[in-house]
């Protein structure tokens, strides 16, 4: 089975039943994405599936593997953490995180940032509001979620300049 | 009381030093560590809450595919028990299990799937027997005993007395009685226990783990081994979360890992599912409480009367910590002329408690808040008013004879700061008490206030160290005695070091706790590690200093008023002269110096007599006030929280950006504990032990935020810093029971507060 993640092909060997999260972390060894409950309710697992959010550990890696037939442009993209920027250079939506003040124990914020890129890649200026309920599947014990809203904001804005 | 501090911008700007590999998913957690020939361990957890171990059969699991080994009581090399107070809890149940969450035996495997498989063939006989799960009987007559070697099932109990408080009752207009109760909470770290231990040549052990105190799971690790502390090496990876919760139950689990890894001499990995996590872990302790007070015609508390319950398990944990703070803190920041509290914690069959944020004070200030609301509308004073006829005075003494004169009593300035924020004054005549208003919801504002003694306290011994480790060119290895749990303590720490010797942040490299390196600063709890971690690394670039004097002499010359280390250089106060940090470093090396240092604290002194219940609890204390604004709709139950703000007398923050997360994450952990979370246990059975019925705050339910840092720099303090960590999160939940009292008209007096019930209260339908 070949898969597309981070714009690289992957050429594993596992059960097409394995969760994505298992792949990804255990045969890809990309763990920048976590498991916190392995029930598709804490949103530490999440990644982007061309663009929308998708909870790891609820995706079946043959949902998403390179069909026989499929080209490398139609196969399904998968974004996780590692993924977002490259090398020394930050996403603007991490730089965000930093400098709000987002980040404490660091867990959910990969799944965090995530959900922030595919909430921004639809709606670049999103309001307070629509923020709030766009981070509803993704848990944080740690930061009372506010931070995280102004890294939001601040993302919006860097990605406009 | 003004203390001079390094007023440098730049510091108070700090981004956190572990932000980046954060961002980036590069952060090490102990599940993300994977080492060759590693196998996995899963735990075989009880079926019943009390029951006797006949037999256990791993005759067929030992042959099923891809086992690597199994443990069980009997393979434990050391004490079987082990304990930070008291050591009565099993690293693997011998001869009876206590709670469901225990663990009978432990199945290592090639993978964690086969692992599982082999744990399925186990066969555990066990002689049922019935559980104590109510704490109120959990000490009658008749009730069996928990531990043989302890006398009762009474764990531990702690008072105060000031006064007659029968004579108190006599001079009061009014006397007002109430109980409240509390539930089981869970941490909800995000990150599920794990660990991964190898076996080194040496025959030494290194256990790699998410725990927040590494040096407690060394003791337990040792002593499940039977090995000197020397001979066991933790090292914490990345903590996701720990908040009280990240103690006992990851050190026994890592026992459990070190066995095996010593056994089967390969790197052994458990990692919990959040199921397994939440069966096992310890929860914060549901308190049941009785307050009652008498006040005089002008509003002043009299006497008052308090009685805690704690239900703690089977098993100690920090219990008698937890539940001698709120006896200590039992009238809340107000002066009581006669004071009686007794507190007890027993030990039961259901799941085992311990520490969490707060340390049984979020139990105990949901109680006493709202009680303070509830005396208030008794005597016909508004809450505010009332609170201020009794509050805390500067150089008062308190009901436990402590005379509050070594620090700045702030507790009404946090409460104006607080109230101001919200609009107190227009706000609370509005409040619908029952009747929705034009929008259709209940409107309703309420507010609690708390003082809270900062660090461990007279029952902890409060000492902690930091080695500042400069290399030849200049930059710095920096450890400390206590560790990051997320709440970014190696920022604070860096940015200590940074301003104490003048330099960029960027030049310090935190070294993640690493017990065969740093001596034990004791438990990053309390919310003492900014205090006493600050202290240390100060004294240790004092030491730095005093060490470089001879050198600085002879290149810049001498200074009777000392050297200032600032920017990067350092200059002669009195010539003016100066020399580059680094040059001056590199002169010291060249001169066979080594500028490496051991910086230590030790807290000043505190007492408690346990006998008369009276003592300096604490050396200081800091003072908060939180309020919130909430509506309730009638249809349904429902409570949004709107607003809230928060009023926290922090010292002096070393990072206010930082500060304030810790005051929105414990605004929002009281939200969760104050309206939707409980662990619920069926004959001892947990029921909810996932997220999907286990409900925490998500971002719909905050409310908007705002944090108010209130600074007196304490003379204790690093730079006069104090604590934030867990007041944050010990007034939520009467603010809001306090708020929906003034929406609904209807007081409620157990957590949590669900839409159901106040559905039922209001005469809704369900």
């Amino acid at each position: 089975m070949k898969l597309n993640v981070n714009g690289k092909i992957y050429s594993i060997d596992c059960d097409p039943d394995s969760s994505l999260l298992d792949v990804i972390r255990e045969k890809l060894r990309l763990t920048g994405t976590k498991r916190g409950c392995d029930i598709g309710v804490c949103g530490t697992c999440t990644v982007l599936i061309d663009g929308e959010t998708k909870r790891a550990c609820k995706v079946k890696v043959s949902e998403v593997v390179i069909g026989k037939s499929a080209t490398f442009t139609d196969s399904p993209k998968i974004l996780t953490i590692e993924g977002l920027s490259d090398g020394d250079d930050l996403h603007p939506i991490q730089r965000a995180f930093i400098e709000c003040g987002a980040v404490q124990c660091g867990f959910c914020t990969p799944g965090m940032i995530l959900t922030a890129k595919a909430l921004l890649d639809k709606n670049p200026k999103p309001i307070r509001e629509e923020i709030r309920k766009s981070f509803t599947p993704n848990l944080c014990r740690c930061t009372g979620y506010q931070q995280i809203f102004e890294a939001v904001e601040m993302a919006a804005k860097l990605i406009s300049k | 009381m003004r203390i001079p501090h390094p007023k440098d911008w730049e510091i108070a700007m700090t981004k956190r030093i572990d932000a980046v590999e954060k961002v980036t998913g590069k952060a090490i957690y102990a599940d993300d560590l994977k080492f060759d020939g590693m196998c996995y361990a899963v735990p075989l957890h009880s079926k019943y809450p009390s029951a006797e171990i006949e037999d256990i059969d791993i005759s067929a699991a030992l042959t099923s595919d891809g086992v690597v080994d199994i443990i069980t009581a009997n393979d434990i090399p050391g004490s079987p028990r082990v304990g930070g107070l008291i050591p009565d809890h099993y690293v693997i149940a011998k001869d009876r299990v206590r709670f469901m969450g225990e663990v009978v035996a432990v199945v290592a495997a090639e993978s964690r799937s086969q692992a599982y498989s082999a744990a399925d063939l186990i066969k555990v006989k066990y002689k049922p027997l019935d559980p104590v799960l109510d704490p109120r009987i959990a000490d009658s007559k008749g009730t069996p005993k928990m531990h043989d070697f302890r006398k009762n099932n009474i764990l531990s109990s702690f008072k105060v007395r000031r006064g007659n408080v029968e004579r108190g009752y006599k001079n009061s207009a009014d006397i007002v009685e109430e109980h409240f109760e509390t539930s089981f909470i869970e941490h909800s770290y995000m990150e599920p226990e794990s660990c991964v231990a190898i076996a080194n040549p040496d025959g030494t052990v290194t256990v790699y783990g998410g725990m927040q105190h590494p040096f407690s799971t060394r003791r337990y690790v040792a002593r499940a081994l039977g090995f000197e502390l020397a001979r066991v090496q933790i090292i914490q990876t990345t903590l996701g979360g720990g908040f009280g919760g990240r103690d006992d139950t990851i050190a026994v689990i890592c026992a459990r890992a070190a066995i095996l890894a010593l056994r089967a001499k390969r790197p052994v990995k458990i990692t919990y599912s959040r199921e397994e996590s939440i069966r096992e872990s310890y929860k914060r302790h549901p308190f049941i409480m009785d307050y009652k007070a008498g006040i005089s015609k002008d509003g002043k508390l009299q006497s008052m009367d308090v009685d805690i319950l704690a239900d703690a398990g089977p098993y100690c944990a920090v219990t008698p910590f937890v539940i001698w703070r709120p006896t200590v803190q039992c009238t809340g920041p107000y002066i009581v002329p006669n004071v009686r509290c007794d507190s007890k914690g027993v030990y039961t069959n259901n799941t085992p408690t311990g520490a969490m944020r707060g340390f049984g004070t979020p139990q105990q200030v949901f109680a006493c808040e709202s009680f303070i609301d509830i005396c208030a509308e008794k005597v016909g004073m508004d809450p505010l008013e009332f609170r201020k006829r009794n509050f805390f005075r500067q150089n008062i003494t308190t009901h436990t004879g402590q005379k509050l004169d070594n620090h700045e009593v702030s507790i009404r300035e946090v409460t104006d700061k607080a109230l101001a924020a919200i609009k107190w004054k227009t706000k609370f005549p509005k409040c619908s008490r029952g009747k929705p208003a034009k929008d259709g919801f209940l409107h309703g504002i309420g507010f609690a206030c708390s003082y809270r003694g900062v660090s461990l306290g007279a029952e902890g011994n409060d000492f902690c160290s930091a080695i500042t480790n400069i290399q030849p060119d200049g930059s710095i290895l920096l450890e400390v005695g206590v560790s990051e749990n997320g709440q970014g303590l190696k920022t604070a720490m860096a940015s200590i070091l940074a301003g104490e010797l003048g330099i960029r942040i960027e030049k310090i490299r935190f070294i993640d706790t690493d017990t065969s390196s740093i001596p034990d600063g004791g438990p990053t709890v309390a919310s003492r590690g900014t205090l006493v971690g600050g202290n240390a690394v100060i004294d240790s670039a004092n030491k730095i200093k005093k060490m470089m004097t001879p050198v600085l002499k002879h290149l810049i010359g001498a200074s009777k008023g000392g050297y200032i280390f600032a920017k990067g250089k350092i200059k002669n106060r009195e010539s003016g002269k100066t020399i580059s940090f680094d040059d001056a470093v590199a002169a010291c090396h060249a001169k066979k110096m080594y500028l490496h240092s051991l910086g230590l604290f030790s807290g000043p002194k505190v007492s408690w007599d346990e006998d008369v219940g009276k003592g300096n609890a604490y050396f200081t204390y800091v003072y908060g006030c939180q309020a919130c604004e909430l509506t309730v709709d009638p249809s349904n139950g429902k409570v949004r929280v709107e607003k809230a703000v928060a009023a926290h007398e922090v010292g002096k923050a070393i990072n206010p950006q930082m500060a304030a997360g810790q005051i929105f994450g414990g605004i929002m952990m009281g939200l969760g504990f104050a309206l939707t979370e409980s662990i619920v246990h069926k004959n001892g059975e947990i029921q909810n032990l996932n997220f999907n019925s286990y409900r925490i705050p998500r971002s719909i339910d905050a409310p908007e935020m705002t944090a108010i840092l209130v600074e007196n720099p304490d003379p204790a303090g690093p730079w006069g810093a104090k604590s934030l960590g867990e007041p944050t999160n010990e007034l939520m939940g009467a603010a809001i029971a306090n708020a929906i009292y003034y929406a609904t008209g209807k007081r409620f007096t157990k957590t949590p507060i669900t839409a159901q019930e106040i559905l039922r209260a209001i005469g809704g339908k369900i």
